[in-house]
């Protein structure tokens, strides 16, 4: 089955089973359906050379069921064979409703209502993939090519027995990658990019390639040597992405907070600030994702976080916001039953790109960072790693390479005291995450001019 | 196409399907390997439920079936695959022609020129030894269970979350090949946490069992004795509360007593992952990372001080990763990975081995499906010493005793890392002494394994594990197991929150 039919035909297999499931409910019974499938093509290259390739025609249907406040949910993949899958749907309703009974009352069970309805489907179109994998391997030789592709359609859906009904589909794709060196000290050097979107343009690919390329030549000279300690430096927005992410993590979930697990929760409690210059915020006019959660409720186009240093608004399921007796704003909960951030959007400032090394004068440009973990979430302090291309600069030159340094610092620093400016241009930044399925969505960040960053090791 | 059963136990703990249990591959092959050069069918369906109870309320039920098939294919000497959880004849034909035409096309690129013996032809079986089925328990028991411990960790009004949660995870896997191979193992995974969290104004502390996600076994019900987990549980709130009055870690050089429920997340960051051949293959430099370990380190490098011994070791009773073969086939057995602190071998699959022409163990696994296998860890343990916890900390003027993962971070080559852990305490002159928060410790690699200077003996090794190994592209998680007794290192670099 090629990527054109897949998706109308799992629709249709969709609204059948669904319907069928429908049928089947009992009176006091509520139950929301999800759908999350993909037909993916993932192809792995190492130094411009194919390692595996592996497709996956993936559908998981998940089943929400709920009765007298008691709520369970069954997850399974879809084997398109009917007879098979109704039946395996019978069993399921049957050990949803034994699991109801066996349970006390959850008092915090979010009774579904009809959330509207909602269909969107964006087509992809891709050249034969001969071109696609030449792109990845012949026109890259000589640079260690190694990077990740994935493409082809992605659903997300959702349906419940109130006659709620959203569907998204997406053909897209994405190539990140690195490329490698060794500079003059012998020392493995790299830097990273990607190329991402709905169309699969090779002159596109090509050009994305060059830049990198082209800077790869800038890591081939010695390593300029550093001691821990504080330093000036620019984060780009490779960087300040890895910093933002931490926030879907203990950080701007209204959970997180009512069980004293929240970085930002002084920040709230207004015993801590950020810089007036730092605004985040959940934007699906990015386009990038779905505004339906996996309840089918519909969030805000925008919603401000942080605004001008100060917190407007923790994110806020309609679970929590049960529990803690405060509105929802239809954000989600992940797998560790924390609201986390599907769209963010960092609002860039004002400093021009064209500036940013002349402003940091002498001190480190970071372009990307690496498994960053809190070392203290009440403090909002963060450890993690330089990676890729990081620089020492001086007079506003870049002078050389470093060697990876541990940082060590909170992000009332980063994002408060220590921000001197953010860069006037944004970049957006697929989500390249694909444990257990292709996820969908990404986020658009600036670069940040830190006047002093914590390095301790 | 496919036949469904009903078990007498149903709608309790034991819920079973049988779709793809039932598949039989062979038809399929015969088909199939007439326009490849080799093909392999692995069947898979696998059924977790998870529990979570907090505060003594309902939480979460969550079950999650994953079912489908991952078929192989050889062409032209590379290797690729397809998975599908379809059923019907049109969904594996179309699989089976969309992994045969991306090999075919992609073998003019390929890596490498793979022999078919990087698929040995074994047959054999493996099937989780279980004490207690699943069906010993109800659903209401398990729930009472469940309450009963977050009740116990609820010490005193500080406590302000109790959480407690337990996974049960069923599995079986079967290999095929138009060569022969038939294999079929199964797998009973019991895995479990609980958690109070203590509250004091802005402070907030929490005790775990042995950290979050770390009490992952292999087996049935018998890892929930629910009597002495109670118990247990008791002790965590107490600890919790412990901590909440508790001074910070004091900063500075420190010789450090590390407990198995931190040291087993010591051995995969720093030892494990490192020693991966399809990092070192640079395989996973765009994600996961490379690795500082050399393929000319091999037999040579001093990893760590001669008290230093690790094993691949996948024949540990109750131990998470333990299985008899790997996910090309190859039958595993333990392996010295680092002898009197030498490295000998790495964790290379059989393509991995190929490629490199490095010594290594039978490891090439894949999370489910939907995921090509690649090199993973399996058990990794730290083998016992002979110095006992008690004379450690009786030949201690000054040091710390530390407990219990809370955050982890290491760089992509895996050499700078730093650790925070739970529970900390002082030793003073011989003596534990006071509780300490927020201990933390950061380090080099081949550093701190060389300052190891004592090691537990074998009846103070604990097996511990994770569910959650993330890596590969694309990218997929797999259950590790790590055995560790206490260990020793001199002049850590310590510090508190």
């Amino acid at each position: 089955m090629n990527n054109e039919t897949w998706v109308p035909s799992i629709k249709s297999y969709w609204r059948d089973l669904t319907d069928f499931v429908f049928s089947l409910r009992e009176d006091g019974e509520e139950i929301t359906l999800n759908l999350n499938g993909e037909h993916s093509l993932y192809v792995r290259i190492n130094s411009s050379q194919v390692r595996q390739t592996t497709g996956v025609d993936q559908k998981a249907l998940e089943v929400v069921f709920q009765r007298d406040r008691r709520r369970v949910s069954l997850q399974f993949d879809l084997s398109m064979d009917q007879a098979s899958d109704k039946n395996l749907l019978e069993r399921i309703l049957a050990q949803a409703r034994a699991e109801t009974a066996a349970i006390p009352e959850d008092p915090f069970v979010v009774s579904f209502k009809n959330n509207g309805r909602s269909e969107q489907d964006f087509s992809g179109q891709f050249p034969p993939l001969d071109e696609i994998l030449r792109n990845l391997t012949e026109e890259t030789k000589g640079s260690d090519f190694t990077g990740f592709l994935a493409m082809g359609p992605v659903i997300r859906a959702n349906r419940n027995h109130l006659g709620q009904d959203h569907w998204f589909s997406s053909n897209q794709f994405f190539i990140d990658y690195s490329l490698f060196t060794v500079n003059v000290d012998g020392e493995n050097k790299a830097v990273k990019s990607n190329y991402s979107g709905r169309k699969w343009n090779s002159t596109e690919f090509q050009k994305n390639y060059k830049h990198a390329f082209d800077q790869l030549q800038k890591l081939k000279k010695a390593n300029h040597s550093l001691k821990p300690g504080e330093y000036r430096t620019y984060l780009a927005p490779g960087a300040v992405s890895e910093l933002v992410h931490m926030l879907s993590w203990n950080g701007l979930s209204l959970g997180a907070y009512k069980k004293g697990t929240s970085a930002f929760a002084q920040l709230y409690e207004g015993k801590q600030k950020l810089s007036p210059l730092f605004s985040v915020r959940e934007n699906f006019e990015l386009g990038l994702s779905p505004a339906f959660n996996s309840l089918g409720e519909v969030a805000p186009a925008v919603l401000p976080l942080v605004e001008g240093g100060e917190l407007k608004n923790f994110l806020v399921s309609t679970r929590t916001s049960q529990e803690a007796g405060v509105p929802s704003n239809f954000s989600d909960i992940n797998g560790w039953g924390q609201e986390y951030m599907r769209s963010p959007e960092v609002m860039p400032g004002t400093l021009d790109d064209s500036d940013v090394l002349k402003k940091l004068g002498t001190g480190l440009y970071l372009s990307q960072l690496h498994y960053c973990n809190w070392s203290h979430v009440l403090s909002a302090r963060v450890t993690g790693m330089t990676r890729y291309a990081c620089f020492w600069v001086e007079g506003g030159e870049i002078v050389a390479p470093i060697k990876d340094l541990r940082f060590d610092d909170t992000l009332f620093r980063v994002f408060g005291s220590s921000l001197e400016a953010l860069t006037s241009h944004s970049v957006v930044e697929p989500v390249i995450d694909t444990y257990w399925q292709r996820r969908i969505g990404g986020s658009r960040l600036p670069g940040a001019l830190l006047s002093g960053f914590q390095m301790v090791l | 196409m496919s036949t469904l059963t009903s078990s007498a136990s149903e709608n309790g703990l034991h819920f079973t399907s049988e779709r793809w249990n039932n598949f039989d591959p062979t038809p399929w092959l015969k088909k199939w390997s007439l326009e490849a050069d080799w093909v392999g069918l692995r069947m898979i369906s696998e059924i977790s439920q998870s529990r979570t109870v907090r505060n003594e309320k309902p939480e979460a039920i969550k079950w999650n079936l994953e079912e489908g098939l991952l078929i192989e294919v050889m062409k032209n000497g590379h290797i690729g695959y397809a998975g599908t959880s379809s059923q019907t004849p049109d969904g594996l034909n179309s699989a089976f022609q969309a992994a045969l035409v991306v090999t075919r096309l992609s073998s003019k690129w390929k890596v490498a020129n793979l022999p078919l013996s990087v698929r040995p032809n074994s047959e054999g079986s493996y099937h989780t030894p279980i004490e207690w089925k699943l069906d010993r328990w109800s659903l209401a028991q398990m729930t009472d269970f469940l309450m009963a411990a977050c009740k116990a960790m609820k010490v005193g009004p500080e406590i302000s979350q109790t959480l407690a949660e337990v996974t049960l995870t069923s599995t079986r896997s079967r290999y095929a090949s138009s060569l022969g191979n038939a294999i079929d193992q199964s797998f009973l995974f019991t895995t479990m946490n609980f958690q109070a969290t203590a509250q004091d104004g802005t402070e907030t502390q929490r005790r775990s069992a042995n950290g979050p996600v770390s009490r992952c076994f292999q087996g049935g019900l018998e890892w929930l004795n629910a009597e002495a987990l109670i118990e247990k549980c008791a002790v965590i709130g107490q600890e919790a509360l412990q901590l909440l009055k508790a001074e910070n870690c004091p900063t500075g050089s420190r010789d450090t007593i590390i407990a198995p429920d931190q040291m087993y997340l010591q051995i995969h960051e720093s030892i494990g992952h490192p020693l991966e051949l399809d990092r070192i293959l640079g395989d996973e430099r765009n994600y996961a990372g490379w690795s500082f370990v050399k393929p000319t380190d091999f037999g040579n490098l001093q990893y760590g001080s001669p008290l230093m011994n690790v094993t691949f070791d996948p024949a540990v009773p109750g131990e998470f990763a333990t299985y008899n073969f790997d996910d090309c086939g190859n039958p595993s057995k333990r392996e010295y990975l680092i002898k009197d602190g030498k490295l000998l071998r790495g964790l290379g699959s059989l393509e991995s081995q190929h490629r490199s022409k490095l010594p290594g163990v039978a490891n090439f696994r894949t999370a489910s499906w939907n995921r090509a296998p690649i090199d993973r860890m399996a058990n990794i343990n730290v083998e016992a010493g002979t110095t006992k916890l008690a004379e450690m900390i009786s030949n201690m003027e000054k040091g710390i005793y530390i407990e219990a993962n809370v955050s982890w971070s290491i760089d992509d080559y895996r050499d700078k890392f730093q650790f925070g852990c739970e529970f900390g305490r002082l030793i003073e002159n011989g003596k534990l002494t006071k509780v300490v928060k927020n201990p933390n410790y950061r380090g080099r690699t081949l550093d701190f394994w060389r300052s190891l200077a004592a090691v537990g003996t074998q009846d103070e090794w604990e097996i511990y594990g994770s569910p959650f190994c993330g890596k590969g592209e694309p990218s997929q998680v797999i259950r590790v197991g790590h055995g560790s007794p206490p260990c020793l290192f001199k002049n850590l670099e310590v510090f508190g929150g």
